[in-house]
């Protein structure tokens, strides 16, 4: 089987003394949405700094299209064609919505007039049309989320990573950008994608990774992994998935 | 080319002037504001696009006016050549300046503080250096010929300060509109997400540095032929600098026409109180902390920011009503 577009081989990081993931392996591959999930803490998104470049992991490695890509700065990762969203929203706040997609589109896109017409496209995919003009400071958080898809969209990705993009959202907003996002994965791309709506893990995710404490304690399909016991006690604690089976068992 | 009719008629309605006004002592003064205007342009591309706040623009400056200096004395270069030379001097500058702060990661102040130092340790090496005359300076040889870059006429050196702040003004509005401009105001707002979306930030602030000091540096070159007289405290001095910062962030930080309008405003507002009380030291500095307090507290975005903002409530408030009702 030829590789996965992305594969990361027994990844560790530590903050001093603090060993915030430790030898995580995981793999994403195209048109296909990969979830990460995990208690808070656990470590998903120091992974997936180190993914994108922002952090240099101490161990392990990282590698995408089949090259060793460990440790490259963010902005040539970008060129590569791996795109993120910020768990905490990082719009460009003194600018237009539309400014703040242009930067994006920018990156393949030299002249501003094709660049613009790469704006328009995306933010219509997005549902941005309406606010272009907006200052992106006065949007709604929903908004500003769809923002950083719509930034990240803009760059013409391979691989997608989206840190809890729904994450503050109510149901009906949920319900409107998840078939947004799946409409990128039958496209192509590969999307990891941070989630703590376990609803829409299950409805997105084909393959599901689960971080506790740094480590990757199990993968699966959704289904598979809701019902591993080791990630019931890692939400609940020890002793929870046993209580819970006794309770209602499958 | 709509977006370009606004610098074509401010430079037309600027270039008029002198065949209405005579006074020698108005052209002068136009003259020296044009040429803070350019210096400021310089440090806009930087600061105001870039968001890296100098303080020590006055290296660029000050390498402008002593490089064409030095070459015309020392060197029997010719006035145009060092003109040249000057602001490739200050290019250069500015690239070696770019790497060692961008490519260390310096930010904020920290980057203020460590141009401030380049500035301060160029003036004091030129203030003993034989080559620049150490603490004498360099005077140019009076020479009114157009080949020796020097004019009877106040009103030619006005239309040559003007084509220079022209091309300043075109070069910002380029910016502006091209994907480098894009990149840059995105790393003044945020650097982490200009990196995601795949912006190499430590690249594009080193060439806004180039630009800005090659800009910076021709009003130095112009001040050096428009003065004949330069020295370390005059090229290095950190009137300079703050005079360059001043001008963008009163008269519009980050737009094409803040540092030439902040330029107008700022030295209007010193000569006019030094005509007030006479010759009273420093007063002109006074004004212009007064006048920066009150721009940064009211219109933090400059006078240009606070005019466009005016317009844009008046021009809204129908529109906001109709979405409200």
């Amino acid at each position: 089987m030829a590789e996965p577009l992305l594969l990361v081989g027994r990844v560790s990081h530590r903050f001093g003394g603090l060993l915030a993931v430790n030898a995580a392996s995981l793999f994403a591959s195209e048109s296909r949405i990969t979830a990460l999930i995990g208690p808070n803490g656990a470590g998903k998104t120091t992974l997936f700094a180190i993914i994108s470049g922002f952090l240099k992991p101490s161990e392990g490695k990282v590698r995408y299209a089949g090259e060793d890509i460990t440790g490259e700065p963010p902005y040539r990762l970008a060129r590569r064609g791996i795109a993120r969203t910020f768990q905490i929203v990082q719009p460009f706040a003194g600018l237009s919505v539309r400014e703040n997609i242009l930067v994006g589109a920018h990156l393949r896109q030299r002249s501003r007039e094709a660049a613009l017409a790469v704006v328009e496209r995306v933010a219509s995919e997005v549902g941005l049309t309406g606010v272009l003009d907006r200052p992106a400071d006065t949007l709604t958080v929903a908004a500003r989320k769809r923002l950083e898809l719509a930034r990240a969209l803009a760059t013409e990705p391979k691989l997608l990573l989206l840190d809890e993009v729904l994450a503050g959202l109510n149901p009906s907003e949920i319900r409107d950008i998840v078939p947004v996002i799946r409409g990128l994965c039958t496209r192509g791309i590969a999307i990891v994608m941070i989630e703590h709506v376990m609803q829409a893990v299950m409805s997105l995710a084909e393959h599901v990774f689960v971080l506790a404490e740094g480590s990757i304690i199990a993968e699966g399909t959704p289904a598979q992994v809701a019902a591993d016991p080791v990630v019931v006690e890692a939400y609940l604690g020890h002793g929870a998935a046993a209580r819970l089976g006794g309770a209602h068992a499958h | 080319m709509k977006a370009f009719a606004p610098i074509v008629l401010v430079v037309a309605l600027f270039a008029a002037v002198p065949l209405v006004v005579h006074s020698n002592v108005i052209l002068n003064f136009l003259v020296v504001a044009l040429m803070i205007a350019l210096a400021g342009q310089g440090w806009n591309v930087l600061g105001g696009y870039g968001g890296q706040y100098s303080f020590g623009h006055a290296a660029f400056f000050g390498t402008g006016a002593y490089v064409t200096a030095i070459l015309q004395v020392r060197y029997g270069v010719n006035a145009w050549v060092g003109f040249a030379t000057g602001i490739a001097a200050g290019a250069l500058v500015g690239a070696v300046i770019g790497a060692l702060t961008f490519r260390s990661g310096l930010r904020g102040s920290y980057f203020a503080l460590v141009t401030l130092a380049f500035a301060e340790v160029l003036r004091i090496s030129a203030s003993v250096a034989p080559i620049t005359g150490a603490g004498v300076g360099t005077l140019i040889k009076l020479d009114l010929r157009a080949q020796a870059f020097q004019f009877q006429s106040r009103a030619t050196f006005y239309w040559i300060s003007l084509a220079l702040v022209a091309l300043s003004l075109l070069i910002a509005k380029l910016i502006e509109r091209s994907r480098f401009g894009v990149w840059l105001v995105a790393v003044r707002e945020n650097e982490d997400a200009a990196q995601a979306l795949g912006v190499d930030v430590a690249t594009v602030k080193s060439a806004a540095m180039v630009i800005s000091g090659a800009i910076t540096a021709a009003a130095g070159c112009f001040y050096a032929q428009y003065f004949l007289f330069v020295d370390s405290g005059i090229a290095y001095g950190t009137w300079i600098s703050i005079e360059v910062l001043l001008t963008p962030i009163i008269g519009g930080v980050g737009t094409v026409f803040g540092p030439l309008f902040g330029a107008m405003v700022v030295k209007a507002l010193g000569e006019g109180a030094q005509l007030v009380t006479g010759d009273a030291p420093g007063l002109d500095l006074v004004v212009y902390g007064a006048v920066l307090i009150l721009v940064i507290a009211f219109m933090p975005r400059g006078l240009i920011g606070g005019l466009a903002q005016a317009r844009q409530r008046l021009m809204r408030r129908p529109a906001v009503e109709v979405h409200h009702g």
